[in-house]
């Protein structure tokens, strides 16, 4: 059986709720199909805490003003360049709009969470979190008529010469529509195509979000000639525990410890300079480097005057009376281990340790170093938490312009495709992060895209 | 310390709390979790009494069920705060009224009724419970004043007493990484916070009860409910006070303090405690707990029983009926009475404490500039 609508929306997160809001809005009878259940509807978002939007002034809930210029100085620095310049302050100058419009759409703020002041000024935290967040525009998106569909993959897309068609659902229902706006995320959580990069080395990945963040979609529109953007073989990926679940363990599983002691690997050895910058500023490049360590596996060790210092995390750390005990609970070669520490606590140099400045606790002669907060690591008990890979988000997505039409490789924009969210982050966050952005992507762009789609389904 | 089960899983659920802390902006529980690294048995039954059920940290957590973390706040800390009720409850050997708590209220009820059924009757003929009674004074002629005096107020302090020495020792287990001492300012924020049930309304946008749509009214009965009874209260404090001081005994004209507030009061305790019933039986079962469903049900009932034979009282107190309801009404506030400190009562006394140690740990979290 054929039904026909004005908009099709793939995907259930931030971005296409945003889109189908907008679109229906607009005018546009309105369908969203999510590939996940009703539970595990909105992808990335259900995990998302806060948005980074551009303000001129503190409010309720911001400690302070955040210009334009400061947000593209923060994109600039954090993707080293690789964005889309036009594309991307041309966002950012829509952002300064999205914390209204989207307090019209019923959702709400707070500000920043314990733990999270250094955001106070520049991100816009939910309350209640991203769950919290989704829940208010599926309430509205359900007031205004917007059908939803849980359990309903995308399974094939008729694309002609670049105009939709069609979309088959679950392998059966063929659904036409006027225009179809792609917000269905990244292929964070299939582990097929993370191996095309990464080898057998992505069996030993743990993904953060569910497990339905497969990109098919992203897949079925670069096969229908959709211009690729963004590096396909990366992804962002921080060190977690490595006894998290395999999917969807969410933020719970991070840790904060690194900067306060040593991290080693399976052969009991250090591996990179813990102490180089800041934490925020660093925990993304510990997933890389875990995942070129032998099995993919590291832990951080410390000792009891650091206990106390970072955010609690889910699991308990393995606790042991000296070196050598921890080192059998961690199935690590005593000796070894013993080593690693002993040289480590040999060459560090006294200093003032404080861990808010870039303090002069440092190591010499000894490599790789630790350059600040290096502390001997000698007060019982020891303690330890094994960490793997945690990928986040992937970075290949379809190329867009102004009014996220998606564009066809070797032709140009497309009639009636629009993307949004995640899928064309890659456009304004070639590499790197900065918390709350992928959230400030997916509402700007999802706005534009069900506007842009209903402008062209129903006029 | 090993923890009971119901204690090891909500120091199961604070440890996945605290390391999310999407939840702090809902409510008073979550910033008191905050505050604290490990959890205690005394830590935990004053974050349950924190809690005021309102579902918002359900619907909003991505790790609740299916999740596998399983993480369900709500119904754990009702759990919780049901044991706490029955584990600081005094003198011990009554604890186990909690057990069966359904069953033990309306015991005490019916015998309460019974009682002055008996009680009438044996003292008088028969036929006073069944006679039309025009004169003004015919509850004394029942039971004189000075015995109802004397038996409700001996119930209402033994109740105070057990109260009282229930508090203290709820008081000293939650405060067990509190130091402050109580003051004038902690008190009254309390006083505020309970008053206004700040934190039963799921964060700004009203409680969650059957599904993730923000409609829930409990906050609105339980209004009626509390204001209701402690109406209830003012209106027997004041018939007492007129009845000593002003020489002024029942009964009153309709206009006189005593009927005005009884008969406001006992519409509240009519109309509140339905619609926190219906509303019980309406709510997603995975928020509640159902072993205090009982304590609950209980409770309200009590409430409701008490308001209706109060109104029903007034509006037949020149009918042969009077009698008969004089012994339900005196029969159902005796049984309210005796079990206070062995019913749901104890929620608000440990929620005001909950509330109170609560603003003392705000006001040091004030001191703190920065805790990352």
């Amino acid at each position: 059986m054929g039904e026909t609508w004005d908009v099709l929306v793939a995907g259930g997160g931030n971005a296409a709720l945003c889109a189908a809001i907008a679109a229906r809005r607009a005018g546009a009878r309105v369908l969203v199909v999510e590939a996940a259940p009703k539970f595990y509807r909105g992808g990335n978002t259900r995990h998302t805490r806060n948005m980074r939007c551009a303000h001129e002034t503190a409010t309720e809930h911001l400690t302070g003003p955040y210009t334009e210029d400061e947000f593209w100085d923060d994109l600039l620095r954090v993707t080293q360049g690789q964005t889309d310049e036009d594309l991307a302050r041309y966002m950012i100058a829509k952002s300064s709009h999205m914390l209204g419009w989207i307090g019209e759409q019923g959702v709400r703020f707070q500000p920043s969470l314990g733990g999270t002041l250094s955001l106070g000024r520049t991100n816009s935290f939910f309350l209640g979190g991203g769950r919290a967040m989704l829940n208010a525009l599926y309430l509205t998106a359900e007031k205004l008529g917007v059908e939803v569909r849980y359990d309903t993959p995308i399974t094939a897309l008729e694309i002609d010469n670049g105009r939709f068609r069609a979309a088959i659902l679950n392998g059966t229902t063929r659904i036409e529509a006027r225009s179809f706006v792609a917000a269905a995320g990244g292929f964070e959580a299939n582990l097929e195509w993370l191996k095309e990069s990464w080898g057998d080395r992505a069996e030993n990945f743990l993904i953060r979000g569910t497990p339905y963040n497969r990109g098919d979609v992203l897949r079925m529109l670069i096969d229908a000639g959709v211009e690729p953007v963004g590096d396909p073989t990366q992804c962002h990926a921080v060190a977690i525990d490595a006894r998290a679940p395999k999917f969807d363990g969410g933020i719970i599983t991070r840790l904060d410890c690194v900067v306060f002691g040593i991290v080693v690997n399976s052969e009991a050895r250090r591996f990179y300079d813990e102490g180089e910058d800041f934490w925020p500023k660093r925990y993304a490049i510990w997933g890389r480097l875990v995942a070129d360590q032998p099995d993919q596996i590291a832990y951080i060790l410390f000792d009891a005057k650091s206990l106390k210092m970072f955010m609690p995390s889910l699991y308990p750390p393995v606790t042991a009376g000296s070196i050598a005990e921890l080192a059998g609970k961690l199935g690590l070669d005593a000796a070894r281990l013993e080593a690693t520490v002993g040289d480590f606590n040999g060459a560090v140099r006294s200093g003032s340790f404080d861990h808010t400045v870039l303090d002069d606790c440092r190591t010499e002669g000894l490599n790789p170093p630790k350059t600040h907060w290096a502390r001997r690591i000698d007060e019982a008990p020891f303690y330890a938490y094994p960490v793997r890979p945690g990928i986040t988000f992937t970075y290949l997505g379809t190329r867009v312009d102004r009014h996220a039409r998606v564009r066809m490789a070797n032709v140009g924009p497309s009639e009636n495709m629009f993307a949004a969210g995640e899928i064309m982050a890659g456009n304004v966050l070639g590499r790197g992060y900065a918390a709350g952005i992928g959230m400030t992507i997916g509402g700007v762009f999802g706005r534009i895209a069900g506007e842009e789609a209903a402008r062209h389904a129903v006029g | 310390m090993q923890l009971a089960d119901h204690h090891a899983e909500a120091e199961r659920l604070m440890t996945i709390c605290n390391a999310c802390r999407y939840c702090e902006g809902l409510c008073a529980v979550f910033p008191a979790m905050e505050m604290r690294r490990s959890f205690g048995a005394g830590d935990l039954d004053y974050l349950a009494n924190l809690c005021h059920g309102c579902g918002a940290c359900y619907v909003d957590c991505q790790f609740s069920p299916p999740h596998e973390f399983e993480v369900n706040v709500p119904r754990t800390l009702a759990t919780v705060r049901a044991r706490s009720y029955r584990d600081h409850a005094w003198p011990g050997f009554l604890r186990s009224l909690f057990d069966h708590n359904g069953l033990a209220i309306s015991l005490a009820a019916a015998l309460g009724v019974a009682g002055f059924i008996l009680g009438f009757v044996s003292w008088h003929q028969p036929a006073v419970l069944v006679e039309a009674h025009r004169d003004p004074s015919s509850f004394y002629a029942l039971m004189p004043h000075e015995a109802m005096v004397t038996l409700f107020g001996t119930a209402f302090l033994l109740a105070l007493v057990a109260l009282a020495m229930g508090f203290r020792s709820f008081w000293r287990a939650a405060r067990e990484q509190i130091p402050e001492p109580a003051g004038g300012g902690s008190l009254l924020q309390a006083l505020r916070d309970a008053g206004t049930l700040r934190y039963l309304d799921g964060g700004g946008v009203g409680c969650y009860n059957e599904d993730e749509r923000p409609t829930d009214n409990r906050r609105f009965y339980h209004h009626l409910t509390f204001y209701g009874f402690l109406l209830c209260f003012a209106a027997t404090t004041s018939a007492t006070l007129m009845h000593y001081l002003l020489d002024m005994p029942a009964p009153y004209a309709w206009y006189m303090p005593p009927k005005v507030l009884g008969t406001l009061g006992g519409l509240g305790l009519i109309v509140g405690p339905v619609g926190l019933f219906l509303a019980r039986i309406r709510r997603d079962p995975e928020l509640n707990d159902a072993d205090c469903s009982g304590i609950d049900t209980a409770f309200i009932g009590m409430l409701f029983g008490t308001g209706l034979t109060g109104i029903l009282l007034m509006l037949l107190r020149q009918t042969p009926a009077m009698g008969i309801m004089l012994a339900l009404h005196l029969g159902f506030v005796l049984a309210l009475f005796v079990t206070m400190p062995y019913s749901k009562f104890v929620h608000g006394i440990y929620r005001y404490a909950a509330l109170v140690l609560y603003a003392l740990e705000r006001r040091r979290l004030g001191s703190k500039a920065d805790r990352s």
